[in-house]
């Protein structure tokens, strides 16, 4: 990879990391919120899979919130950089379209780790948890982060202002990802629902997240693994296209 | 001579708007080279099709023998623009932009050289201040550093001194006399004829997205008289008719356009001989300014085919 990707890279960790207290910090605090409030109210009625409810909740919420935030890293940083003008920057050099498509996605990816490792670390005195199969934990929230990291590439590109990116954000990825099954098993759905669920992409990052944490899930997580890395194969291959053939961006 | 930058036939087309309708130029290395026009006349879509942010539809562009689009790498190596619009990240410091655009460009450790972009630019005392906290002149010469971070031979400033005080215009302008001195081609535009005048040693004038002029600054001030002479009679008097003919009216003035100075010395004898009397007399040099007004008149509809 050359230096020039690297240093994209790297500019867009330190954007992000320069104003941790609002990328970082306060996905966290909301998490922590969530998992207060819904475990003082569930946690002495609710197990799912046999695991007490604040348990079950925290990998929920630690992958949802690292999916909302690698989405807004990439989206939020081109349409900042669009709207200010400032994107000449990156397309003056010589970095080509597949570094650049590179360096935003890995930036999210990372932004939705520390994201995701913040809320472990300060959820995990709240509810006894397991790491049955670390890998697959941190298999599906890299894919995850990078499925999302993308799609906000691809709102970034698509959105002339901020207002237009805020509904992209609001109405679609905040549904998709808050009814994926972060606080409850698909299992416990009417019928309809459940098969919604399963076109939901963001349902198998979630289920297959959770199945490192617990070793039990909805699903079989050879699927969902199978469906989140043909996801992301799909949408980096609909945002390649669209940055070879240059659309918003070199008219 | 070798060509620093090559612009062969280059077409552009926004919806209905034709930007560029088959522009060539040839711009030799070191030259100092202004691209004049009014706006819309397509010199920003020319300089975007270069540095490759504008893809044309039609015809090739090359930097130091480089193609900017089947070998853009090589050719953005070459190239630096400063940009028209006043842009900046606000997350970082001058440094921090500096060094980041140096990566960007393959360049690691290029302290010592932004070190010396800073002072040439008068920023040194501001590397480690934040470009939210810089005024507008100083975010101006943040954007040249920037367009030099990678040392190119070939420089391109859009504007550059648009909206600058006049202080810091000559700074910039003497810096980037000396980068031309220094050897670097240099391609210029501006709305500031007399700045092009000035420092430019060739000029090419688009209109329409047609090249309507293309000389040497020299050759192109030679092509229209040498002064103009100005003046008013006094209580609203006719010319004598031998000069009316010769003489354009606005305002109550009466315009003359003279080759050379011994003309004045027969115009004021037929003023004398039809007994008029002067009011008020000019003489001014003629400048680009007649130039390009001459030459924009001229080519009025001939290429209005675009539309």
């Amino acid at each position: 990879m050359s230096r020039g990707f690297v240093t994209l890279l790297y500019k867009e960790v330190l954007r992000f990391w320069k104003v941790s207290f609002q990328t970082v910090g306060a996905p966290v605090l909301t998490a922590l919120l969530y998992l207060m409030i819904f475990s003082h109210v569930l946690e002495s009625h609710v197990q799912v899979h046999g695991v007490p409810y604040g348990a079950f909740l925290i990998p929920g919420l630690v992958i949802m919130s690292a999916l909302q935030n690698a989405f807004a890293n990439s989206s939020s940083s081109l349409i900042q950089s669009k709207v200010t003008g400032s994107l000449v920057f990156v397309l003056l050099p010589p970095i080509s379209y597949v570094e650049f498509f590179l360096a935003y996605v890995v930036a999210a990816m990372l932004r939705g780790l520390m994201v995701g490792v913040g809320i472990l670390a300060v959820t995990l005195w709240f509810a006894p948890l397991t790491f049955v199969a670390p890998l697959w934990i941190l298999l599906f929230i890299t894919l995850g982060g990078g499925i999302m990291g993308t799609l906000g590439m691809i709102a970034g590109i698509w959105a002339d202002k901020f207002d237009q990116l805020a509904g992209f954000q609001n109405f679609l990825i905040m549904p998709l990802t808050m009814l994926s099954g972060v606080f409850y098993s698909i299992h416990s759905l009417p019928e309809f629902w459940q098969l919604v669920s399963r076109f939901n992409p963001v349902f198998y990052m979630i289920d297959g997240f959770r199945f490192g944490f617990f070793g039990v899930s909805d699903v079989a997580p050879e699927i969902s693994l199978t469906v989140v890395m043909a996801s992301f194969l799909a949408v980096s291959a609909a945002t390649l296209v669209l940055l070879r053939s240059g659309y918003k961006l070199r008219s | 001579m070798s060509v620093a930058v090559a612009i062969d036939r280059v077409e552009k087309r926004f919806a209905s708007l034709r930007a560029l309708a088959g522009v060539s130029l040839q711009i030799a290395e070191g030259e100092f080279f202004g691209l004049l026009g009014p706006n819309g006349a397509g010199k920003t879509t020319l300089i975007s099709c270069l540095a490759g942010l504008v893809r044309p539809d039609a015809g090739a562009l090359s930097v130091m023998g480089h193609d900017v689009v089947t070998d853009y790498r090589e050719a953005r190596r070459r190239l630096g623009v400063v940009p028209q619009e006043l842009v900046f990240d606000p997350f970082f410091s001058v440094r921090e932009t500096l060094r980041i655009q140096s990566g960007y460009f393959g360049i690691r450790k290029n302290d010592d050289w932004i070190d010396e972009i800073l002072a040439n630019l008068d920023l040194t005392s501001k590397a480690e201040v934040n470009m939210r906290r810089l005024s507008g002149g100083m975010k101006r010469r943040v954007l040249v550093a920037q367009a030099l971070v990678h040392k190119p031979p070939v420089i391109v400033l859009d504007e550059p001194t648009a909206g600058v005080d006049v202080e810091l215009r000559q700074g910039l302008w003497q810096f980037v006399r000396r980068l031309n001195q220094d050897g670097h081609t240099v391609i210029l535009t501006t709305h500031y004829l007399e700045e092009a005048e000035a420092l430019c040693g060739r000029i090419a004038m688009l209109k329409q997205g047609h090249v309507v002029a293309l000389d040497t600054t020299r050759n192109l001030l030679a092509g229209v008289a040498g002064q103009t002479l100005q003046l008013r009679l006094a209580g609203s008097q006719p010319l004598p008719p031998a000069l009316g003919a010769r003489a354009t009216e606005s305002d109550g003035n009466w315009i003359f356009h003279l080759a050379g100075l011994d003309e004045i010395e027969p115009l004021l004898a037929a003023l004398r001989e039809g007994n008029c009397v002067i009011d008020d007399l000019r003489l001014t040099q003629s400048d680009l300014e007649d130039v390009f007004l001459g030459v924009m008149q001229n080519s009025g509809s001939a290429h209005e085919d675009g539309r």
